[in-house]
């Protein structure tokens, strides 16, 4: 007796029991099935823990796989690059700081560069080096929170609490050297604000010796993981040409095979001293997107070691009084200095006419700063051009023809800042 | 980077396209007649500059033409950058979109329109990506005032539904 005519089953184990579990991609295949596949539009955010953020998806789906997907932004907008045409250059800095708010480093490095560039100042080489310290950090605790993050949407809650207590040492370097733990506004206009205080060098060192070691832990947890594996390898592929055209940059380029990293190909902020190795992927599906961050988690502690090394002695901001504030103590017995304070304190430093257009390397890919200046003290426009702004629109020539499972999974790879998109 | 020269035999072999070169702080800009944005566009692509890394919008005002459409493009294999820049005016602010040719200026003209209301020709989808749909006027425009923007609470909805009437 077959178990599906017997007349004491119930009307939903008879229904369950019909349910024909073959792939979907099969169920695709044959045309007739496929006028009989209705399309379902589902809206996929913005309030949902998989978007990492304020992001709607409007998903098209076919059974389980993805036929379309519209990104809708917006939700976060807050009007910075407006806000900022309405202050004084040195005002710019917290205000795009809070863009992207996980690489906050970045974003004030890019706009510092971008002015540095417009008033033609010299940044001191200790001042260099401590921003690539402090990039470098950065890039270490973006890196973590992403793959804590994306550990959770793939199930793996334990990581995220490990990610965050790396962080945490991360935060607490950064709580040191500028007295916040986020958008620590550090970098000026011609270097740092402060040098490293005392302590921090001892502290910066534990946390190199313990970072890698932890990585290696994270690798371990999550490569003998079945199931991550399965959800990464083979999933959403994109091919390097395609990724190009689509102007992604950054881990997600580097993973289909493109060792593109301004870092090395076009170095700032005296990147070229360092030497560090750029991870690259072999096929570009999400495992590679993976790898290939967390191996750059290691180049950065490589980084960081030979930047503390090298770190050498001099001022940590330009001298030029122009743009940079005199030193405290000055104030005292200089009347030249307090003018200098007092002239930028309220009006800010005048920038020549023109326009500067700075790209650097921020974990996500190429963040840059276009700056115009009009020669007053206050900049005419400022953009950024967010890395997952432009990112964002990979998202569905990745997922299309996947299934919506993988496109958590890719959404989490791809790992948008909507306060970076929004801006 | 192009050096000046280089900047100024790049404009010779545009031709009539070009109507400005600037060459500020190592940077080659070329400033372009806007009805042949694409063609140009097209001429640099097949000079090595194929990757376009921005595309961004800005505000000459009180200058006219007002608004400027910037495109940065990069040449990843001699790692040269160079700026294209493309002015329209206030009344008739239409340029052809690059869309076709480079997918990556989709999101990046929509928020052009959005913030400037420059009007892509043949964008697929020119809608505004992150103003609320129903928004009025352009706000990155430099007479655009700054604040001033009505919050309507739960509270005093009624209120304010009364007002507009």
């Amino acid at each position: 007796m077959n178990p599906g005519d017997g007349p004491s089953l119930s009307a939903y184990r008879r229904q369950e029991e019909s349910i024909v579990l073959a792939p979907v991609e099969e169920q695709l295949r044959s045309d007739s099935d496929e006028a009989t596949h209705e399309l379902l539009t589902l809206n996929f955010g913005p309030h949902h823990p998989a978007t990492h953020g304020v992001l709607r998806l409007l998903v098209t789906l076919q059974g389980e796989v993805v036929r379309d997907i519209k990104p809708i932004v917006g939700y976060v907008h807050t009007g910075i690059e407006k806000t900022a045409e309405d202050k004084a250059y040195w005002k710019v800095i917290p205000v795009v700081e809070r863009m992207d708010y996980l690489s906050y480093y970045f974003n004030a490095m890019a706009f510092c560069g971008a002015v540095e560039t417009l008033v033609e100042v010299e940044v001191p080489k200790r001042g260099q080096y401590l921003r690539v310290i402090h990039l470098e950090l950065n890039r270490i605790a973006s890196h973590l929170i992403w793959l804590g993050t994306s550990a959770l949407d793939l199930g793996a809650i334990s990581i995220f609490l490990y990610c965050l207590r790396e962080r945490e040492m991360i935060l607490d370097l950064f709580e040191m050297s500028s007295g916040q733990r986020m958008h620590t506004r550090y970098f000026q206009v011609g270097g740092v604000i402060e040098d490293i205080p005392s302590g921090f060098a001892k502290k910066l060192r534990e946390f190199l010796k313990v970072m890698p070691e932890r990585a290696d832990e994270y690798g371990a947890i999550l490569n003998s993981n079945e199931i991550v594996l399965q959800r990464l390898r083979g999933t959403c592929p994109l091919d390097a040409e395609t990724l190009l055209s689509l102007g992604v940059t950054g881990p997600l380029l580097r993973a289909a095979g493109n060792p593109w990293d301004l870092r090395k190909a076009d170095p700032y902020s005296s990147y070229e001293d360092f030497k560090f190795k750029i991870p690259v992927g072999t096929v570009g599906d999400n495992y590679d997107r993976f790898a290939v961050r967390l191996a750059e988690i290691y180049e950065s502690v490589r980084i960081i070691e030979q930047a503390l090394d090298g770190l050498p002695e001099g001022p940590f901001i330009t001298e030029d009084r122009k743009v940079a504030l005199p030193p405290r103590h000055e104030l005292a017995t200089s009347m030249e200095a307090l003018i200098h304070h007092f002239k930028l304190v309220t009006e800010g430093f005048r920038v020549p006419p023109g326009e500067a257009y700075y790209p650097i390397e921020s974990p996500r890919g190429e963040l840059a700063c276009y700056v115009r200046s009009d020669g007053s003290s206050k900049p005419a426009r400022v953009h950024m051009r967010d890395p997952s702004f432009v990112n964002l629109q990979a998202l569905g020539p990745m997922t299309t023809g996947s299934y919506i499972a993988d496109m958590i999974a890719t959404t989490a790879m791809l790992d948008p800042i909507l306060g970076g998109i929004d801006r | 980077m192009p050096d000046a020269t280089g900047l100024e035999l790049l404009a010779g072999e545009l031709g009539d396209a070009t109507l400005e070169t600037v060459y500020f702080r190592e940077r080659a800009m070329l400033v372009v007649d806007p009805a042949q944005i694409r063609a140009v566009l097209q001429t640099l692509r097949t000079k090595g500059y194929a990757f376009m890394a921005s595309l961004h919008g800005v505000d000459h005002y009180p200058e006219e033409p007002r608004l400027g459409v910037v495109y940065e493009l990069l040449d990843m294999s001699r790692v040269d950058r160079i700026t294209v820049k493309a002015r329209v005016p206030l009344d008739a602010p239409q340029i052809e979109s690059v869309t076709e040719d480079w997918p990556t200026a989709n999101h990046q003209e929509r928020e052009v329109y959005d913030m400037f209301g420059v009007v892509f020709e043949g964008h697929p989808d020119l809608r505004r990506i992150l103003m609320p749909e129903d928004y009025e006027g352009h706000p990155q425009r430099r007479d655009f005032p700054l604040g001033g923007e009505p919050v309507i609470f739960t509270r005093d909805e009624a209120k304010w539904l009364e007002h507009r009437e």
